[in-house]
C-alpha cells in the first residue's frame, strides 16, 4: 500500500474491508467444495467437520465486516447515490455464505447416505457452485474498480449457473431412477436442491449487478 | 456615511440577498442536495469566493451595465435595484425561473425611458446576444469535458470509495471557482447601478494599495450574496439538481466546472487582455445567468446521453422566464420610477 494522504485514509480503510469481506465470499465457497469433498470421503469425519467449523469462523468474521462497513458507509454518508445499491450487493454477497454454512450444518445433522455412483455428480456440483460464487465476486469487486469488467464475470456467473443446472437435473433423474427407497430419493433431491440454491443466489447477484453498473455509469 | 445613502442601496442588499440565496444553489445545490457536501462548507466555501470574485473581478461586468444606462441619481439606482428585486423575489414566489441579471437589465432599460436616457442599442445587442451564448456555450464546455472526464475515470479504475472521496474534494473546489466566478460576474447586478452614484470614497491600505469606493461598494454587495447564501440558499440547493435530468454527482461537478468557466469567461477582465493581446476577438464582460449556464451545461450532457432523459417541459419553462424577466422588471422600474418622483417627490434622475 502507498502513501496515503491522511484525507483519504479512512477511504483505504473502507476498501480494503470490503476486500476483506470479498476474500471471505471466496474463501467460503472454496472451503464448502472441501467440506462436501470430505463428507463424501469418509462421512461427518474430522475433515468435514474441520470445513465446518471453518466456514462458521468466516462467516462470523463476515458479517462483522459487514456490519462495520456498513456502518462506516452510513455515518460518514459515503457513495450517497449508491450506497443503498452497495448495501444490498454486501447482503446479498453474505447471503452466499449462510447458504454455504447452512448446509454443512444440514450435512452434519442429516447425515444423508450418498451411494457412490453419485459421489462424481455431487462433487461436480459443488465444484460448478464453488466456481460461481468466485466469479460473482470477481463481478462484485469489478464493480467496486472496474465497471467495464463487470459484464464479463456476470456472463460467466449465468453460464456457470446454467451448468450447474444441467448437473443438477442429470443427478436427480439418476438418484430418482435408482435401486434405493423413495425416502432416500426425496432425501438426496433435497440436498442437490441445497447445493444448487449457491449458484441461483449468485444467478441472482450477477443480475442485480447488472443493474447497478448502468446506475454507476456517470 | 450617510443613513439615507445605506438605505438607498439597501434595495442593492435585498437584490444580492436573493442572489445569493438563489444562484448559491447552482454552485453547489447538487453537491450539497446529494449530501456529497456539507451545507456548512458549501456555504463557508461559497460566501469567501463570492465576496473575492465581486471584490476582485467585479468591475468588468458593471462597465457593460454603465454602459447600458448609467443611473446617476441616488433615488434612481435605488428604484432600478428594488425594481430588479421585486420581480425576481415575485417570479420565485410564482414558481418561474428567475435570472438577476435579466432582472436588472430590464430595470435599467425601464430607468432610461423614464429618464429619456437613450439605451445603447450595441451594448443591448451584446448583452442579448451574450445571454443566448451563455447556455449554448455551457453546453459546448459540458460536452467534451463529460466525454473526457468519462474516458478518465475508465482509465484510472478508481475504487468507488476513493471515488466518491475524490469528488467531494473536486465538488469543493469547482464551487469555490463557481462561487468566485459567480460573485465577479454577477456583483454588477447587486451594485452595479449604485457604481455612478456610491457613497463610499477612496482609501489607502498601504502606500501602494488602495481600496477604492466601488471594491468598498462591491465588498458590501458580496457580503449581501454571503448572507443571502447563509439564511436561505438551503432550502434552494436541497431542492435543486434533479429538475432538469438525473444527475450523478461526477456529472454534476462537470455541469459546476462548465457553468463557471462560462460565468468567468464573461467576467474575466484578465482574460479579455490575454485574448486583446494574442489578437484574437475578445469575449464582452456581460453578467450571465448562471442558472441558464448551468441549464446549458446539463443539456449538453443530456444530449450527449441521446436526449431522453431530458424533462423538456422544465426548459420550454426556464425558456420563457427569459422573455418575461426583462420585460416585468422594466414595467415594474417604470412605475415605481412614476411613483417616487410624482408620490414620494425623490429625485429619480439628474
Amino acid at each position: 500500500m502507498g502513501k496515503v494522504s491522511p484525507l483519504f485514509r479512512r477511504t483505504r480503510l473502507i476498501e480494503a474491508r470490503i476486500d476483506e469481506f470479498l476474500d471471505h465470499i471466496s474463501e467460503s465457497g472454496i472451503i464448502f467444495r472441501r467440506a462436501v469433498k470430505g463428507y463424501l470421503q469418509s462421512g461427518p469425519a474430522e475433515e468435514f467437520d474441520d470445513a465446518m467449523l471453518h466456514i462458521d469462523d468466516i462467516e462470523s468474521r463476515a458479517d462483522e465486516l459487514r456490519r462495520t462497513i456498513e456502518a462506516e458507509l452510513y455515518e460518514r454518508t459515503l457513495i450517497p447515490d449508491l450506497r443503498a445499491d452497495v448495501l444490498t450487493l454486501l447482503e446479498d454477497m453474505d447471503n452466499l455464505i449462510n447458504v454455504c454454512e447452512a448446509n454443512c450444518y444440514r450435512f452434519s445433522i442429516e447425515t444423508p447416505e450418498i451411494p457412490e455412483e453419485f459421489h462424481q455428480d455431487f462433487n461436480n456440483l459443488t465444484e460448478t457452485a464453488s466456481e460461481c460464487i468466485d466469479a460473482v465476486v470477481m463481478a462484485g469487486r469489478a464493480y467496486f474498480r472496474n465497471i467495464q469488467a463487470v459484464r464479463d464475470h456476470t456472463h460467466k456467473v449465468i453460464l456457470l449457473e446454467s451448468e450447474a443446472d444441467k448437473i443438477s437435473t442429470k443427478l436427480k433423474r439418476a438418484i430418482f431412477a435408482a435401486d434405493i427407497p423413495k425416502v432416500e430419493k426425496i432425501h438426496l433431491r433435497y440436498f442437490v436442491d441445497r447445493i444448487d440454491e449457491l449458484p441461483n443466489a449468485a444467478e441472482d447477484i450477477a443480475d442485480q449487478l447488472g443493474i447497478f453498473t448502468v446506475k454507476r455509469s456517470i | 456615511m450617510e443613513i439615507a445613502a445605506l438605505l438607498a442601496l439597501s434595495s442593492g442588499l435585498f437584490l444580492g440577498w436573493s442572489l445569493g440565496a438563489n444562484d448559491a444553489a447552482n454552485v453547489f445545490g447538487t453537491a450539497v442536495g446529494t449530501r456529497m457536501v456539507k451545507f456548512s462548507t458549501a456555504a463557508i466555501v461559497c460566501s469567501i469566493f463570492v465576496v473575492l470574485g465581486a471584490v476582485f473581478s467585479g468591475s468588468g461586468t458593471t462597465d457593460t451595465l454603465g454602459k447600458l444606462g448609467a443611473i446617476n441619481a441616488l433615488g434612481g439606482a435605488f428604484v432600478a435595484a428594488f425594481a430588479a428585486a421585486i420581480t425576481v423575489y415575485w417570479m420565485t414566489k410564482a414558481g418561474l425561473p428567475v435570472s438577476t441579471s435579466q432582472a436588472i437589465v430590464g430595470a435599467i432599460i425601464g430607468w432610461n425611458v423614464f429618464s429619456g436616457s437613450p439605451t445603447d442599442s450595441q451594448t443591448l445587442i451584446k448583452i442579448l446576444t451574450t445571454w443566448i451564448a451563455c447556455p449554448i456555450l455551457a453546453a459546448l464546455i459540458a460536452a467534451p469535458l463529460f466525454k473526457l472526464t468519462q474516458a478518465y475515470l475508465r482509465w484510472a479504475k478508481f475504487h468507488i470509495l476513493r471515488l466518491d472521496a475524490y469528488t467531494r474534494v473536486a465538488l469543493i473546489f469547482a464551487g469555490g471557482f463557481g462561487a468566485y466566478s459567480l460573485g465577479a460576474n454577477n456583483i454588477a447586478n447587486v451594485m452595479g447601478v449604485f457604481v455612478e452614484v456610491s457613497p463610499f470614497s477612496d482609501f489607502d491600505i498601504t502606500h501602494y494599495l488602495t481600496f477604492t469606493s466601488i471594491q468598498q461598494l462591491f465588498l458590501l454587495g458580496g457580503i449581501s450574496i454571503a448572507v443571502g447564501v447563509f439564511t436561505y440558499s438551503k432550502k434552494v440547493m436541497l431542492t435543486v439538481g434533479t429538475d432538469i435530468l438525473p444527475l450523478s454527482p461526477v456529472a454534476a461537478w462537470v455541469i459546476v466546472i462548465s457553468h463557471s468557466i462560462v460565468l468567468f469567461m464573461f467576467a474575466s477582465q484578465g482574460l479579455e487582455a490575454f485574448l486583446k493581446d494574442a489578437g484574437l476577438p475578445t469575449i464582452p464582460l456581460v453578467p450571465v445567468s448562471s442558472s441558464q449556464a448551468v441549464v446549458g451545461a446539463v443539456i449538453g450532457i443530456g444530449l450527449l446521453k441521446g436526449g431522453k432523459e431530458i424533462h423538456w417541459q422544465t426548459i420550454g419553462r426556464i425558456s420563457a422566464g427569459w422573455v418575461v424577466t426583462p420585460l416585468a422588471s422594466a414595467l415594474v422600474c417604470y412605475i415605481m420610477l412614476f411613483f417616487s418622483q410624482n408620490v414620494f417627490l425623490q429625485d429619480v434622475y439628474h
